[in-house]
Formats: structure tokens, C-alpha cells, sequence
């Protein structure tokens, strides 16, 4: 958890706005410790986590999430955190093996035309155990779905469509039905001349950011490659006052470090004052 | 041995420990120490030499176990593949077992082209000499007047012992001798022999009949993490060549379109899957510079955890500018990882040259010479002219010299 982004949100553990969906977008560059923030802050803050993790494997999110003071394993056998690893997963679909039971949920692998219908199934069983969950256990807060990235889907040849309603479907199920949080990671490449390469990620990332109401743009400086300041963040909020739809904007730059990541305001970096 | 419980996810997540010193401490839980690793100075992680001692400098130490190397290769593959087989000679100076797959050409090809490493510590198998019997006092005394208590000894190893550096220098003059290339272990892969090439399948299946393959050996060998330890652990080297070229039945360098724009993306998932669940490491070379989509090559570099670019100047106009006369070709650091650890060691530079030298592949950083102007030297050899000239017969005065 970062103290300074949370400030900059306006965000603490012990209180966050509900049914927020907030939308990590990164352009030429690596905004994965957006996402080590998010898990690390809503296991603090006792909800009940449902994380994708298609991108990494379970150990290094756990290695992570205890640098940042979480621990992964522990939050498991509570029964806090439902975590996918996907690469696991997904070996049993690609290389068929007999016996080996298969996840459903990566029955996409199969036949990526097919849609994320069976991935959205995992996503609301296992939100709406946390809610029908009565007896023993822990109360934990309100469900949060963590997608990390969504670009990885699209590399696996799932369609720019498919990964919207999957996107559409667990925002009407985890933000409007549960007011929980979602929080999904999509990457982008920057090509400007060349219209026709990038038009799948780019849908996506117009299409999304149109869905969200928190999207968190980051990319690289503009004037090139930096040793202390590893990007620009763009922090977007679309707020509804009354009935007009209020969009605000704020620019920080970022520093990751060992334990957590520095932001500070444009031309404020330690390395240059 | 056993390794500690929790640790036994990840190959990174472990401690190991090198044993480059005969005092061992005493721990209860004892670590594996594998031949040819160390764990890395920054986050504890396993690395493996690539073989090429500045690359590893690069690449923050090493290559990290559970990682895949990706090399865009340059125009005609003379560098790429160079690294390729430095990769994989390392891998035999450390007794680390190979698994070479390629499409073109039969790996043992690849196989024959290892360059000779240069021993002074890597002992090789060689006969035994009888010990000096303590009989010859006068010939041992006049071979070791200092250490003469180490006399007794056998002057050379009797078995094949493993060098405990990490990252050697091979001689690129020479290619391996046999006797070192027999100790080793490889597989093989070529693509021909499983799959046929005109068949309708080859295109779909070759990517998932490497990746089947790879995963037999994993299992069947026991580098699989999963399986239960056994005293001795070894590292499997995965070589894949030109991945992505036509011969693999994929036709991301033919078209603009590609049809199945993601069967090379889904074969890279599923190589971190297995390489992450593995005590394996993968070098990769693709011909990037045959793939049109940017974009595609985007999502490719990021589903490999290291990429570097190899760009040289053979056949280009940059071959003969002075400039880049001390350089073979320059190269860029695409992705560096951060595994385990939220922040990755970035390189300091970003403008890197390389140059192919016979001992020794360097990554130096990209120096422009100064610019000494030509008229500083036409002054000067003019003005030496004019003197000479003045002394010697009549010229005209004229600066420049009749030959």
C-alpha cells in the first residue's frame, strides 16, 4: 500500500468509496505496482478479494505482497483472498493431459472465440460466496475483483468483444448488484503512425476507459528514458455532481522503489530539486 | 535434502547457496547448492550465467531460473545465434542439461558449432598419473622446492569435476572438443521429425508439439519443482531457434494479417507456465525484423521477461563509418524483469554497442570518438609542405606535393 497514492485518492483502508470501478491503464511501460497496491490495500481493509493473476505466478504476487506488508498465503487459508494463477491453469488446457482435472475457467485457451463466458462464471461464484457466507468464518467487507492484465487475454487471441462484455458482465455483477470494487489492468502500445497494428488495444482501452469511473493512465516521460523518474501518472475521475458528469484530471510522476513507489508533482523529483 | 516448505513454488522464492568455500555452516534446514548458479546480490534470487560475461552484467547478474531470455536477431542471425551457442556451452562447461529446438537446420548442427571454452579450472577427464611414490626424493625435490607437502598428491583430477565460476570465456576460433561435448546431456527437437511440413496440422501444431515436448523432458527428468527433491538438482537450458519464421509453420513474418496472429503469444504463456513451475531457463531468438506489427511484437516482448535486440552493422552503411569502427553492431535492452520485487535494475545506459571479439563477446557502452576536424591536419601537413618546399628546390610555394 502506498501512503501517497492513497492520499491522492483520497483512499484509506478504513473508508473507500464503493462500487468503484477503477481502470489501470499503461502505455509503453510497466504499471504492474498499481496493482500490488490495490491487493495489498483491500486485504487491509478486510474485503474479500477475487484476484486474477494471468500474468505472474502466485509466488512472486506473494513475494510482493510481503514486502508491502500482506501476506498472500495467510489471506488463502482464511478464505479472504480467491486467487486464479493462470499459467498454472492454464498448462492442463494447452498440453491435454488426461488426468488431470482442468480449471474451467481457462476453457478459453481452447478456442478463444469461444468468449469468457466460463471465466466470468469463476469471477461471480466465487463473489457471491463471499456475500452468501453466514455462518463461521470472518466478516469481510464488500467483494473486490482484481484483473491482472487484460491484455494478457487479448495475446491469448480472446477478441477485443469478448473481453468488453467480460469486463461489462463483472461490473454490472461485482459494482452494481454487490457494490464491491473492480480494479483491471490494460496495457496499450502508442503507435501513432500506425493505425492499423494497434486497433484491438486500442478499442479496448477506449472501450474500458468509457466504463470506468476511476482510470489511471500511465506512461513513460515523454522526453525519454530517466533513471529517477520511472513515468507519469494521470489520475481521471469521472464524478457525477447532480447531473452533470464532472471530469477531473491530475498529472503526478512516480518513483517505484524496493518497498513502495514515491509520487510527487511534475519537476518535483528529489533527484532534480 | 530437503528444501524448506513454503519455498518450494518457485525456483526464485528459493535460497540457494554456491559452494565456493569448504567451510560449510551448519543449518537444519539444509539449502541445495546446484553447479553453475548463485543467488542474485540484489533479491535473492537463482541465476545461470548466459555464457557472454557482459550480458550477465546486463541482465543484473545473471539469468534468473524461471525466466525466458528473448533475442530479436539481427539481419543475417550471425549474432543471435552466436549468443545462442554461447548459452548453450555454458551449459555444458556446468554440467547443466540442454534442450535444443529448431526448425531449420538439425540441432546437432547448432550442437557441432560450440565454441571451445578456455580452461584453466575446468577439469576435463583425463588419465590417471600415479601419485609420485615418496621413493624419488630427489625428482620431487626438485619439482616442488616450495610445496613440497603437496607432493603426494595426484598432479590432476580423475573425474569430471564442475567448474565453480560462474560465467566463463570460450575461444570462438575453435569449436568444442569432443570429449567435453560427450559429457553432457541434450534433447533434441526438430520440427521435421514430429510434425510434416505440408501437412494441414504443421501449422497449428508445432507451436503445441514443442511445447508437449519440453514438458515430457521437464517431467521425465525431474526438473519439475513439484516432483519430490532428490539429492541432486540440475538446471535444464532451453535453446529455441527462430522462433516465429516461416519454417515453423507460422506466418507472422509472410503477412501484414496474420491468420493466427496469436499461436506464438500462446506458446510463450505456456513456456513461462512451465519454465516458472521448472528448474529451467529459455533463450529464445526471433526474427523480429520480419514481423511488420509493432504491436504484436509488443505483446510478445511482454509476455518474455528479458528482451534484448541485437542490430549489426554488416551490409549496412554504418559498417564502414568511422564512427562505429571499433563496434560489430549495437544492441538494446527491450524489457528488463522485476521478479519478486515491485522495482526492476534498469541499465544505467541505454546506448549499447557490441563487438565479437575472439575471446570475448563485449557489451561496452557506445562511445562517439572525438571529433578531430581534417582541417587541423591539412594545416599542418601543408605548413610542413611550405617549409619543405622553402628549404628544398624552387617550388612555386604551392602547398600541395607532386608526387
Amino acid at each position: 500500500m502506498f501512503t501517497e497514492l492513497n492520499s491522492i485518492l483520497n483512499t484509506s483502508p478504513d473508508s473507500f468509496s464503493r462500487g468503484e470501478y477503477i481502470l489501470v491503464s499503461e502505455t509503453n511501460t510497466d504499471a504492474s505496482f498499481l496493482i500490488h497496491h490495490f491487493l495489498s490495500f483491500y486485504l487491509r481493509s478486510r474485503c474479500r478479494v477475487c484476484f486474477l493473476g494471468l500474468a505472474q505466478s502466485f509466488c512472486h504476487y506473494s513475494a510482493v505482497g510481503q514486502r508491502l506488508g500482506v501476506s498472500l498465503t495467510q489471506a488463502k487459508e482464511k478464505g479472504q483472498l480467491v486467487f486464479l494463477e493462470g499459467l498454472k491453469e492454464s498448462l492442463s488446457v494447452l498440453i491435454q493431459q488426461e488426468n488431470i482435472p482442468e480449471n474451467e475457467a481457462m476453457n478459453f485457451l481452447r478456442n478463444p472465440s469461444v468468449g469468457l463466458k466460463s471465466l466470468y462464471e469463476f469471477v461471480y461464484s466465487s463473489v457471491m460466496d463471499s456475500v452468501c457466507m453466514e455462518e463461521g468464518g470472518e466478516e469481510w467487507g464488500p467483494p473486490v475483483l482484481l484483473v491482472d492484465d487484460l491484455s494478457v487475454l487479448l495475446s491469448l487471441g480472446v477478441h477485443v468483444g469478448a473481453v468488453l462484455d467480460f469486463s461489462h458482465y463483472c461490473r454490472a455483477a461485482v459494482c452494481s448488484k454487490l457494490q464491491g470494487n473492480m480494479v483491471m489492468l490494460v496495457r496499450c502500445n502508442a503507435e501513432e503512425e500506425e493505425d492499423e497494428g494497434d486497433e484491438g488495444s486500442k478499442a479496448l482501452l477506449r472501450g474500458l476507459t468509457h466504463q470506468c469511473s476511476l482510470n489511471l493512465h500511465v506512461h513513460g516521460l515523454p522526453t525519454g528514458y530517466c533513471k529517477d523518474i520511472h513515468g507519469q501518472m494521470e489520475v481521471c475521475w469521472k464524478r457525477r455532481q447532480g447531473d452533470v458528469p464532472h471530469l477531473q484530471t491530475n498529472l503526478f510522476q512516480y518513483k517505484v522503489h524496493d518497498k513502495g513507489a514515491s509520487f510527487f508533482a511534475r519537476g518535483m523529483s528529489s533527484a532534480v530539486l | 535434502m530437503a528444501a524448506p516448505m513454503n519455498n518450494v513454488c518457485k525456483p526464485s522464492s528459493e535460497r540457494l547457496q554456491v559452494n565456493t568455500t569448504s567451510f560449510q555452516k551448519k543449518t537444519r534446514s539444509k539449502l541445495i547448492s546446484i553447479p553453475g548458479t548463485r543467488p542474485s546480490v540484489q533479491n535473492g534470487q537463482l541465476l545461470v550465467s548466459t555464457g557472454v560475461t557482459s550480458l550477465d552484467y546486463l541482465l543484473g547478474g545473471g539469468l534468473a531460473v524461471g525466466t525466458v531470455l528473448l533475442i530479436e536477431e539481427d539481419r543475417y542471425d550471425s549474432y543471435s545465434r552466436m549468443i545462442l551457442k554461447y548459452f548453450l556451452a555454458e551449459g555444458v562447461v556446468c554440467r547443466h542439461e540442454l534442450f535444443v529446438a529448431t526448425a531449420q537446420e538439425s540441432p546437432d548442427d547448432i550442437l557441432q558449432e560450440l565454441p571451445a571454452p578456455i580452461l584453466d579450472d575446468v577439469a576435463v577427464a583425463k588419465p590417471v598419473e600415479q601419485p609420485r611414490l615418496s621413493g624419488e626424493p630427489q625428482d620431487s625435490l626438485d619439482a616442488m622446492k616450495i610445496a613440497w607437502r603437496y607432493q603426494n598428491l595426484p598432479k590432476v583430477q580423475s573425474a569430471l569435476a564442475s567448474s565453480s565460476r560462474f560465467g566463463h570465456y570460450y575461444d570462438v576460433s575453435k569449436t568444442m572438443e569432443e570429449e567435453i561435448r560427450q559429457a553432457a546431456t541434450f534433447h533434441r527437437f526438430y520440427l521435421p521429425d514430429h510434425v510434416t511440413p505440408s501437412s494441414e496440422a504443421h501449422r497449428v501444431e508445432s507451436y503445441s508439439a514443442l511445447l508437449k515436448s519440453l514438458q515430457e523432458v521437464i517431467q521425465r527428468e525431474g526438473f519439475d519443482l513439484a516432483t519430490p527433491m532428490s539429492k541432486s538438482r540440475n538446471i535444464l537450458r532451453v535453446g529455441l531457434h527462430s522462433l516465429g519464421s516461416a519454417l515453423w509453420g507460422d506466418d507472422l513474418c509472410c503477412h501484414d494479417k496474420p491468420s493466427n496472429s496469436h499461436a506464438l503469444t500462446t506458446f510463450l504463456y505456456g513456456l513461462r507456465a512451465l519454465l516458472r513451475s521448472s528448474l529451467s531457463v529459455a533463450v529464445v531468438t526471433l526474427p523480429s525484423h520480419l514481423i511488420q506489427d509493432r504491436a504484436l511484437m509488443g505483446s510478445i516482448t511482454r509476455l518474455c521477461d528479458n528482451a534484448i535486440a541485437l542490430e549489426s552493422f554488416k551490409g549496412s552503411e554504418r559498417e564502414t563509418n568511422p564512427l562505429y569502427k571499433d563496434y560489430h553492431g549495437l544492441l538494446y535492452v527491450r524489457q528488463v524483469p522485476h521478479l519478486n520485487c515491485l522495482a526492476s535494475q534498469l541499465p544505467d545506459h541505454k546506448d549499447l554497442a557490441f563487438k565479437l571479439k575472439r575471446k570475448q563477446f563485449s557489451i561496452e557502452r557506445l562511445h562517439l570518438p572525438p571529433d578531430l576536424s581534417e582541417t587541423v591536419s591539412r594545416v599542418s601537413r601543408g605548413e610542413l609542405a611550405g617549409v619543405a618546399s622553402a628549404c628544398g628546390s624552387s617550388a612555386s610555394g604551392n602547398k600541395n606535393l607532386d608526387f
